[in-house]
C-alpha cells in the first residue's frame, strides 16, 4: 500500500478497535442493567455541551499525553516501562518539596525550577529500573511494577508524615495533604472560572520535542535502532545498554514533568489520589496514540473525554465511574489485536484486494515499476515462520 | 493412513498469491512411483510455497491436487500426512531436549494412548524403519546432542515413521559437511527405489546426482521440465535465472603475505570463551594480507562465530591479540572495532545485519549516524542520508520499491546487498564476510562475489568464513581450516580439493 493508504488503514483500524472495545463495554453495562446508549451517549457527548466540560477534557488529558509521550520514548527503544504511576509521584513530591522550600523565589524562577525538580524526581525513579535492567538484566516489567509500590508507600508516608500540612496537626483534621504552594510556583490558568492551565502549552512543546529527538537525533535514531532490534544496534557498534538507562531517565522524567505540572497547575499542593491511574491510562494512550506524538494527542484528548465522560454517567446514567476502566481494558485488548492484524502484510493485502474487488479497482499485486522483479519482494517462504501467521499454527500442532 | 499408495500425484493450475507477489502462476507438476523430481529456482521463486500448499500449510487461491487422478483436498498437514505425504523442512522441525523417540512420538498419533504415551511402539518402529533404510538412529539420545546430519537423518526417520511414501525434501543439504551430503544423496538414492521424492534445492550438482527428472521455477512460473540427465549443470543454472552465470573466480591463488609475516589483520594466540563457557577457540593464529581473501573453512560450530564475534569486539577476549593495520582490538568495543575500519557481515542477516522494521536508508547509516557525514550540530541530514541511499541502491543494485522501505521485507539477496553497501561504503580495511552467501540463489550469488573480489584488488583484507566449499575455494587466496577451535592447518587457494579440505574439515590431518 502507499502511503496515505497506509495511514487510512491504520486509522481505520484504530478506529475498528475503539467500536469493538465499545462493544465489549456494551456487553458488561446489559449485564449491569443499565441503558447501554444512554451511557455511551453521556460518556461521548455530555462533557462536550459547555465550556467547563471541553476545559476539563485538555486538564485530564494534559499528564497523560505527558506520561503517553514517555511512555512512548520507553517503547521505542525497547522497554515496557510500566512505571509511570511511580515515577509521576516521585515527581509530585520532588516538584512541591521544591516548591514550597524554595517558595520566595520570583515565578519565572521558581515554576521552571519547580518542573525540572519533578522532571529529576520521575527521572531517578525510572532510571533505577533502567539502571537494574542495564547491569543486572532485571526484567523492566517486574522491577517499575515493584517501584511503584514503593513509591505509591513513600508518597502516602511523606504526606502522612514529614511533608503534612502543619495546619492539618493543629487543626486535627489529619488530612494527608502538603502546605499548600506559594502563588510564585503556580501556573496559571489561562480561562477565568475554568482549571485549564499553562500546562497545555508544556505538553505542546515536549510533543514536539519527542518527535524531534525519536526521528531528527542520532540519538533518538539510536534508540530506536536498540529498541527494534538490539542485536543490530550492539553489532552497529551502539551501546543498547546505555540507551536503555537513557531511555528510562527520559520516561520518568515526563511522568515526573507530568506529577508537577499537575500539582502546580491544578491542585496546587501535593494530596493523596492525586494521579488518579493517569500512570496506567498513559500507557492506553501512548499504545492508542500508535507511540507518536501526533496520535499521542489526539489519544489523551480522547481518553480525557472517557475519564470526564465516566464521572457523568454516574450522576446522569447510574452507571458507575468504573465502567471506564472496564472500557479502558477492552481497549488495550482491541488495540493489541489490531497491531496484531495491521503488523500482519497477509492479512493486509487480502483486506486490501477484497476492498480493491468492491470498489472496481485493478488489483494491485503486480509490482511497481520501482520492483520489476516480484522475486525479490519478501519471501512467502519465509512467512511459513511467523508465529501470527493462520497456517503456521497448523504445522505446530 | 489406511489410504491407497500414490502411485501418481499431480498439481494442477495451482496459483498462490501473496502480498505484493504471484507466489506460484498457474503450476502443473506430476510426480510418478518411485521417482525422483528436483524442483529447482531462485529463492522466492515460489518452490517452498508450493510444497507447503501441497502439504496443506497454505490453501492455494486457484488449482487441484490430484491423487491416483482423484482430487484431494488438504487443509493441514495432517491431511497430507494421512495421504503418506511427508516434508522434511529446510529448518529442522524437532525439538532439542527431547528423545529422539519423544520427537517422532509427537506425530504419531497411534502411540498416543489416553493416559500415557506408547513409547516402546514408537521405539520398534524407528528401529524398523531405520534398518530398512539403512538410517542408523539410537532412539534415546537426546537430539541436541546429535550433529547436524544426525538431526537430519531424525527428520528422514521421523518422516518414515509417520508413513510417509512420499516425501519432500526442502533443501534438505544446506547444513550439511560435504561428507555428510554425499552419504544423504546416496541413500535418497537408494531410497527412490521404494518412494517417491521431490528434492527442493538450489545446488546443482546434487540435482544431477539424484533426480530423475527436473523443473525449474522462476517467479512462480515452470520455465523448464525435462529428465536430469540430458542437462548440463551450467544449462540448468541458465535456465534458472534467465541469464547465464558464472561464478568469478580468484585469480592469483597464493599471493604471499606481507614480507615481515604479519598481515593487515593479524590474530595471534588468540582465546575465546564460547556461550556455554567452554573454550570456543583455543590458540587462534592467522594472519590477512591487504588484498588477501582468506578463506576459513570448518564445519560450523568449530568457532567461526566467536572468532567473527571477537574480532568485532562483540565478545571478551580471554588471552591474545588481535591487531588491524597496528591497532590493537582484543578486549575493545564494538565500536571500536568499527573505528578502526573493520566490517563486517554478520552470520544472522536479519537480526544482525540489518533492523528490520528500520528502512533502506536507514540500515545504510546504521554505523556512522553519529558521524559529521550523517548529523549535523546534534540533529540528523535526512538529505544526505536519503542521497545516500539512493546512490548505494543504484551501485549495489539493491531491488526494492524504495528506500523508504523497512528492510526486513526484502528479500534475503537484497538484504545481503543492503549489509554489503553499508560495509563496503564505509571504505574498510578488513572485511569479516560469514557465510556471506547461505541461502541466496546463484545471481545474487554471483554479485556478493565479485563485489568481494572488486574489494580484494582494492587491497581490502577479507576474511572469508564459509562452509561452501566451492565458495571457498573460488574465491581464497589462502585457505585455514579451523576444527574444534583451532587451525589445523592452513594451504595456498590453488592446492586445496575438495577432498583434502573436507577430510580436514571433519578434524582428520592426514601427515
Amino acid at each position: 500500500m502507499n502511503r496515505p493508504g497506509r495511514l487510512a488503514y491504520n486509522a481505520a483500524v484504530v478506529v475498528a478497535a475503539a467500536a469493538a472495545a465499545m462493544g465489549i463495554g456494551a456487553i458488561v453495562l446489559a449485564a449491569v442493567g443499565a441503558d447501554i446508549m444512554k451511557a455511551y451517549a453521556v460518556i461521548l457527548t455530555e462533557p462536550l455541551k459547555d465550556l467547563i466540560g471541553v476545559t476539563e477534557i485538555v486538564v485530564r488529558a494534559i499528564p497523560l499525553s505527558l506520561i503517553a509521550l514517555g511512555i512512548a520514548v520507553a517503547f521505542r527503544s525497547g522497554i515496557l516501562n510500566i512505571g509511570a504511576e511511580g515515577q509521576m509521584m516521585m515527581g509530585i513530591l520532588a516538584s512541591s518539596a521544591t516548591a514550597i522550600a524554595l517558595g520566595s523565589l520570583p515565578k519565572p524562577v521558581l515554576v521552571p525550577l519547580a518542573i525540572l525538580a519533578g522532571a529529576a524526581g520521575g527521572a531517578a525513579w525510572g532510571g533505577l529500573a533502567g539502571l537494574l535492567k542495564a547491569r543486572l538484566e532485571v526484567n523492566e516489567i517486574l522491577s517499575t511494577v515493584m517501584l511503584n509500590y514503593i513509591a505509591a508507600q513513600f508518597y502516602t508516608f511523606l504526606l502522612r508524615g514529614p511533608m503534612m500540612d502543619p495546619e492539618e496537626l493543629v487543626m486535627g483534621s489529619g488530612t494527608p495533604q502538603t502546605l499548600r504552594m506559594p502563588r510564585s510556583a503556580w501556573l496559571d490558568r489561562l480561562i477565568p472560572g475554568t482549571r485549564l492551565h499553562t500546562g497545555v502549552f508544556i505538553v505542546l512543546a515536549l510533543a514536539v520535542v519527542v518527535f524531534v529527538l525519536l526521528w531528527r537525533t542520532p540519538v533518538g535514531f539510536r534508540m530506536r535502532a536498540a529498541g527494534a532490534e538490539a542485536k543490530a544496534a550492539r553489532y552497529a557498534g551502539i551501546k543498547v545498554q546505555r540507551y536503555l538507562v537513557v531511555a528510562m531517565l527520559l520516561s520518568g522524567a515526563f511522568a515526573g514533568t507530568a506529577g508537577a505540572v499537575e500539582i502546580l497547575g491544578v491542585h496546587r499542593r501535593a494530596i493523596e489520589g492525586v494521579s488518579g491511574g493517569y500512570g496506567f491510562t498513559g500507557i492506553v494512550v501512548a499504545l492508542f496514540g500508535g507511540l507518536h506524538p501526533a496520535g499521542i494527542i489526539p489519544a489523551s484528548l480522547f481518553f480525557g473525554l472517557l475519564l470526564l465522560g465516566a464521572d457523568m454517567t454516574q450522576r446522569l446514567a447510574d452507571v458507575p465511574a468504573n465502567m471506564v476502566l472496564v472500557l479502558q481494558g477492552a481497549i488495550i485488548l482491541a488495540i493489541v489485536s489490531a497491531r496484531q492484524f495491521m503488523n500482519n502484510p497477509y492479512a493486509q493485502d487480502r483486506l486490501a484486494r477484497r476492498l480493491a474487488k468492491l470498489f472496481g479497482r485493478p488489483e494491485r499485486y503486480r509490482a511497481g515499476p520501482d520492483c520489476p522483479d516480484p522475486s525479490d519482494s519478501p519471501d512467502p517462504c519465509l512467512a511459513d515462520e511467523r508465529p501470527d501467521d493462520g497456517a503456521s499454527g497448523e504445522a505446530s500442532r | 493412513m489406511g489410504h491407497e499408495p500414490i502411485r501418481s500425484l499431480e498439481l494442477r493450475g495451482i496459483t498462490k498469491r501473496f502480498p505484493g507477489i504471484l507466489a506460484c502462476d498457474r503450476i502443473d507438476l506430476s510426480v510418478g512411483e518411485h521417482s525422483v523430481r528436483a524442483l529447482v529456482g531462485e529463492n522466492g521463486a515460489g518452490k517452498t510455497t508450493l510444497m507447503n500448499i501441497l502439504m496443506g500449510l497454505y490453501q492455494p487461491d486457484e488449482g487441484r491436487i490430484l491423487i491416483n487422478g482423484s482430487e484431494v483436498r488438504f487443509r493441514s498437514p495432517n491431511d497430507a500426512f494421512d495421504h503418506g505425504i511427508g516434508m522434511v523442512h529446510q529448518h529442522f522441525m524437532l525439538v532439542q531436549n527431547l528423545t529422539v523417540a519423544e520427537n517422532v512420538a509427537l506425530g504419531m498419533k497411534s502411540a498416543h494412548r489416553p493416559l500415557w504415551l506408547d513409547l516402546k511402539s514408537v521405539r520398534s518402529r524407528i528401529i524398523e524403519v531405520s534398518e530398512r533404510h539403512e538410517l542408523p538412529v539410537n532412539p534415546d539420545a537426546l537430539v541436541w546432542q546429535l550433529s547436524v546430519g544426525e538431526q537430519q537423518r531424525v527428520e528422514l526417520v521421523k518422516t518414515l515413521c509417520l508413513g510417509a511414501r512420499f516425501l519432500i525434501l526442502d533443501e534438505p543439504t544446506s547444513a550439511l559437511t560435504p561428507q555428510e551430503t554425499d552419504e544423504l544423496i546416496a541413500l535418497l538414492q537408494k531410497m527412490s527405489r521404494e518412494l517417491s521424492i521431490v528434492f527442493i534445492s538450489h545446488k546443482l550438482h546434487e540435482v544431477k546426482a539424484l533426480s530423475d527428472t527436473v523443473s525449474i521455477l522462476r517467479r512462480g512460473r515452470i520455465v523448464f521440465e525435462g529428465r536430469t540427465e540430458d542437462h548440463s549443470p551450467a544449462d540448468l543454472a541458465a535456465l534458472m535465472t534467465g541469464h547465464e552465470v558464472e561464478l568469478p573466480r580468484v585469480e592469483s591463488g597464493g599471493s604471499a603475505p606481507a614480507a615481515d609475516g604479519r598481515g593487515l589483520l593479524s590474530i595471534r594466540e588468540l582465546r575465546v570463551s564460547g556461550d556455554l563457557g567452554n573454550l570456543a577457540l583455543d590458540g587462534v593464529s592467522l594472519d590477512v594480507a591487504p588484498g588477501e581473501i582468506v578463506g576459513l573453512a570448518g564445519v560450523s560450530g568449530n568457532g567461526q562465530r566467536e572468532l567473527a564475534e571477537a574480532l568485532n569486539g562483540l565478545r571478551p577476549v580471554v588471552s591474545g591479540s588481535i591487531a588491524l593495520n597496528g591497532a590493537e582490538l582484543a578486549g575493545r568495543s564494538a565500536s571500536a572495532a568499527i573505528g578502526q575500519g573493520m566490517g563486517y557481515i554478520p552470520e544472522d542477516r536479519n537480526t544482525e545485519g540489518i533492523v528490520p522494521s528500520f528502512s533502506v536508508r536507514e540500515n545504510l547509516v546504521l554505523k556512522d549516524v553519529g558521524g559529521g557525514a550523517w548529523s549535523r550540530g546534534g540533529f540528523l541530514r535526512l538529505g544526505r542520508i536519503a542521497a545516500n541511499a539512493a546512490e548505494l541502491r543504484d551501485r549495489f543494485d539493491i531491488r526494492c520499491p524504495s528506500t523508504d522501505t523497512a528492510a526486513g521485507s526484502l528479500s534475503g539477496g537484497n538484504i545481503q546487498k543492503v549489509i554489503l553497501a553499508r560495509e563496503l561504503a564505509r571504505g574498510p580495511k578488513a572485511l569479516v564476510a560469514v557465510y556471506p552467501t547461505r541461502g541466496l540463489d546463484m545471481g545474487a550469488e554471483e554479485f556478493i562475489h565479485k563485489q568481494l573480489l572488486a574489494r580484494r584488488s582494492e587491497g581490502v583484507a577479507i576474511l572469508l568464513i564459509s562452509e561452501e566449499l566451492e565458495e571457498i575455494m573460488n574465491l581464497s587466496d589462502r585457505i585455514a581450516v579451523i576444527y574444534k577451535g583451532r587451525i589445523l592447518r592452513i594451504v595456498p587457494g590453488r592446492d586445496a580439493t575438495k577432498r583434502s579440505l573436507g577430510l580436514l574439515m571433519a578434524g582428520v590431518v592426514d601427515e
